[in-house]
């Protein structure tokens, strides 16, 4: 029992790194229709200049909300470069375009950072937070700052006219031209965002896992089934799921003898498909309704 | 293209025409076309290095992987991430076979083919019940428990384990005057005109109509009484069996198999390959077989350490240029030849 | 009277195919304009013409400015509310969100708030649903949204695609009468494409019918409603 409680807890820990992921993968999800498969690869990059700014003897909260603000825009720049122009395109071409920008950008960080990893501060402190092993300051604070993350989010979303322009745009394009939206310029917006969520995300990652240009390989993948297991249309559900698929992945790679270990991510994907086919919109999505 | 790209957003019929029938529907044009590769896929292992046949084998194999992920997602509507697990079954099947029974490296292939039917029916089946993203998430998870599964120490007795299993390379039967890689290469010449031969077959039967029918409007087509479910289960299984069967001859002609040459970036790989070649046209298959073996050499010399980054300027310009792959672009030159000439 | 549209020479289509072959109509401010005509004349493109939802050629001007260079955004901002056909429902959002849309290319929030309870005592079954999921509301009633969410701009001219389709005459009636009353009391000029042309002709001043992408007839509505033969040689009743 004490095992149970003391893996379930570990599990909440790494399932805040997958709950703050899975938050800026629903971000740019509810602005843009589909998932960004480069995603995590924007984080690490925006992790590396954060790392770079600091590494040049900048504080870590100038360069915290300076990498933020860089990455706001790169997102932006990015959206009108590349998939603006493919407007029309069909969806796969789109995701062939995520799988071009992951390479590029894992390449150039490896090129201009090499592949060595290098550890990365935490402005909370890396002890044990009261004491015990199970949880540390920076594990908490991150934590924290996942909740004021989503907080604002739902703040933004549900309570701004900008924050409705961008719902209505991903929820009816056409529509939202006719009531005098900029919805090119929302798209964008909302790329800009979630490459912001992705760097806070990547900069409160990078000291638990090391920063080097793989690091969100396997988090990234942790990160989706969080948004997935919790609903893509809720940034709430998604970071539950979050959440959740780090208790899973730890109790399975502890209790689930023989094949524990080594498949924790297969366990943890085949649970999270489980619960996709008996309830297809995710635990806490709601359910799109459609008239026939 | 954007012309052709807006035309095609609003008219899904001229778009079908547009991406499935690039060449027309000129039957002369399509015979000349058929004679000339004929004449140089014959002449080809003999005019050129041993390696260079050993690579459009490849291409071959490659182009059938794609031609399954194609007859999914091109003609059934649904998306897949996890091909490259298929590719594993078919080529473990004919590794295991020739290596623990003895078998002849040609009764590999149905076999293979057989087993992938089943594990795709099956996977398909739960499948069912999702889509679009979640299918991809799914399908994700299997090609990322692939490799993982197959180094599993139970199985190790089968599968070799992390070394994975070496085969022989065959001889050319009847006494042919052709070495193993020439003979390899019109192995896989034959059964690929095979398998092309049957797929575009299929789709012009009432399978391939019930097919295309869920893909374009899935509550229309049950209305009309197919059985939408049973349709696209079978369209994976299907779909696992032409992948599978290219992971056989993978085998056969790689002499080799181990389970990371079987990760999530040969299901990348090959859906990139489907999108270059263009999503719903059959040929396009062979321009995605290329692409797959040979873009990322070509990347390579060009900077051998921002290699990826080359990979995927080329991606994304190719992305730019036909938007809808090798087909549209085919259909966009034939219309402008045509207008000139009217 | 002073023109408020003036429309000459539209022409537009999808892609290839030319829908509309020059076509040439202006509407009265402050009155109802109404544009007849068959499956695939051309009246629901030529609402998106004007629009600019399609690539379009031809002057389109508005209280004498010319809006044929104008994106489909900056259209709405100088008042041209668009009812589009199917009603281009927020499904997602809730009901007083997607009125709240409407209004997304004013500022004035004291105004809008005002114009929200007029919608609301045009529409009072709007009020009673107003925090449910739009996507959930009947066809009349998401028509009755739809057009709440056009009154939201206070448009100087509100474009109506096909109201009354898919809709039961009793309710297609009622929708008429509220047109009828916008028009009165709120001053909101209309141009209205219909299929149903008795109940268009009731409600509009002018007409104008259209077939194969060219206008073929013109007048005041009532002379139409009278002519026999007009109305058995193009609208069938």
């Amino acid at each position: 029992m004490e095992l149970f409680v003391q893996q379930v807890i570990a599990g909440i820990s790494t399932g805040s790194i997958y709950a703050c992921v899975a938050l800026a993968i629903v971000m740019i999800y509810v602005a843009i229709g589909h998932l960004n498969f480069a995603q995590g690869e924007m984080a690490m990059f925006s992790t590396f200049i954060a790392w770079q700014l600091i590494t040049w003897g900048v504080p870590y909260w100038v360069a915290f909300f300076l990498t933020i603000a860089i990455s706001f825009v790169a997102g932006i720049v990015i959206e009108r470069v590349i998939f603006k122009p493919l407007d029309n395109a069909p969806i796969l071409s789109h995701v062939v375009m995520f799988i071009a920008l992951l390479t590029i950008i894992t390449s150039a960080a490896g090129f201009i950072w090499d592949f060595s990893i290098k550890t990365f501060p935490s402005p909370f402190g890396s002890a044990p937070l009261f004491g015990s092993s199970l949880i540390s300051a920076h594990q908490a604070g991150m934590m924290v700052v996942t909740l004021i993350l989503l907080l604002a989010l739902f703040f933004f979303f549900r309570y701004t006219r900008v924050g409705l322009a961008l719902r209505a745009s991903a929820d009816n394009p056409v529509s939202a031209r006719l009531v005098g939206i900029r919805v090119s310029w929302m798209i964008a917006l909302g790329w800009g965002l979630a490459t912001a969520i992705g760097a806070v995300a990547g900069m409160m990652v990078a000291p638990v896992v090391f920063l080097e240009p793989n690091m969100m390989l396997g988090i990234l993948t942790y990160g989706f089934a969080g948004a997935v297991l919790g609903g893509l249309s809720s940034p709430g559900g998604a970071v539950l799921g979050g959440f959740i698929v780090g208790v899973v992945e730890n109790l399975a790679g502890t209790f689930i003898p023989v094949i524990g270990g080594e498949l924790k991510l297969t366990i943890a994907l085949c649970i999270i498909i489980l619960v996709l086919v008996l309830k297809p919109g995710g635990l806490f999505g709601r359910a799109t309704i459609q008239r026939v | 293209m954007s012309v052709n790209l807006e035309e095609a957003a609003e008219h899904p019929a001229v778009a079908v025409d547009i991406e499935t029938r690039p060449l027309g529907r000129d039957r002369t044009l399509k015979i000349l076309f058929g004679i000339l590769i004929f004449v140089v896929a014959i002449a080809l292992p003999f005019v050129t290095k041993s390696f260079f046949v050993f690579q459009v084998t490849m291409v071959m194999i490659y182009a059938i992987a794609i031609l399954g992920l194609n007859l999914l997602t091109g003609f059934n509507g649904q998306f897949s991430l996890g091909h490259a697990a298929f590719y594993a079954i078919g080529a473990y099947t004919a590794a295991i076979l020739m290596d623990k029974a003895g078998i002849s490296y040609v009764w590999t292939l149905p076999v293979a083919g057989i087993v992938c039917f089943v594990f795709g029916f099956l996977f398909g089946l739960p499948a069912l019940r999702l889509e679009g993203i979640y299918l991809a998430l799914a399908t994700f998870a299997l090609s990322v428990a692939t490799p993982q599964i197959l180094k599993l120490s139970p199985l190790e007795h089968w599968t070799g384990g992390v070394q994975g299993i070496v085969i022989m390379k065959p001889d050319a039967p009847f006494g042919l005057p052709l070495n193993q890689d020439q003979w390899l290469y019109f192995f896989t010449l034959i059964v690929t005109a095979i398998m092309f031969w049957m797929a575009s077959n299929m789709l012009r039967s009432r399978t391939g109509r019930a097919m295309m029918a869920i893909r374009d409007n899935p509550i229309a087509s049950r209305s009309m009484g197919v059985n939408n479910s049973l349709y696209k289960a079978t369209t994976f299984g299907i779909s696992a069996t032409y992948t599978g069967i290219a992971g056989a001859l993978g085998a056969i002609v790689v002499q080799f198999v181990a389970p990371d040459s079987f990760t999530v970036v040969l299901s990348i790989a090959l859906l990139v390959g489907l999108v270059v070649g263009g999503v719903g046209w059959i040929p396009g298959a062979f321009f995605g077989g290329l692409f797959v073996l040979f873009v990322p050499n070509i990347a390579e010399s060009i900077s051998k350490g921002l290699s990826g980054a080359f990979y995927g300027l080329i991606l994304m310009l190719l992305v730019f240029i036909m938007p809808t792959g090798v087909a549209g672009f085919l259909a966009l030159i034939r219309h402008k030849v045509l207008r000139r000439g009217a | 009277m002073t023109k408020l549209l003036e429309v000459k020479g539209l022409h537009a289509g999808y892609g290839q195919t030319k829908v509309l072959h020059g076509i040439d109509f202006s509407i009265d401010e402050g009155s109802v304009t109404t544009l007849l005509g068959a499956n695939g004349a051309g009246k629901t493109t030529t609402l998106r013409a004007l629009c600019g939802m399609i690539r379009r050629s031809g002057d389109i001007l508005l209280s004498g400015e010319q809006i044929n260079r104008k994106q489909t955004e900056d259209i709405v901002r100088v008042g041209v509310a668009h009812v589009p056909d199917g009603r281009g429902t927020f499904t997602r959002q809730t009901v007083e969100e997607n009125l709240q849309l409407g209004a997304m290319a004013r500022s004035d929030k004291a105004g809008i708030a005002q114009d929200l309870e007029l919608v609301f005592s045009y529409f009072p079954i709007l009020k009673e649903r107003r925090t449910q999921q739009a996507g959930l509301l009947s066809g009349g009633e998401q028509q009755m949204l739809a057009v709440g969410r056009a009154l939201m701009l206070r448009p100087k001219l509100m474009l109506l695609d096909e109201p009354s389709f898919g809709l039961a005459p009793m309710i297609t009636r009622e929708i008429f009468e509220i047109f009828r009353e916008l028009n009165r009391k709120e001053k909101v000029s209309m141009l209205v494409v219909e299929q149903n042309a008795q109940i268009a002709l009731e409600l509009a001043d002018q007409a104008y019918l259209l077939e194969t992408g060219r206008i073929v007839f013109s007048g005041r509505a009532d002379d139409i409603r009278d002519d026999e033969n007009l109305r058995k040689a193009y609208l069938g009743y």
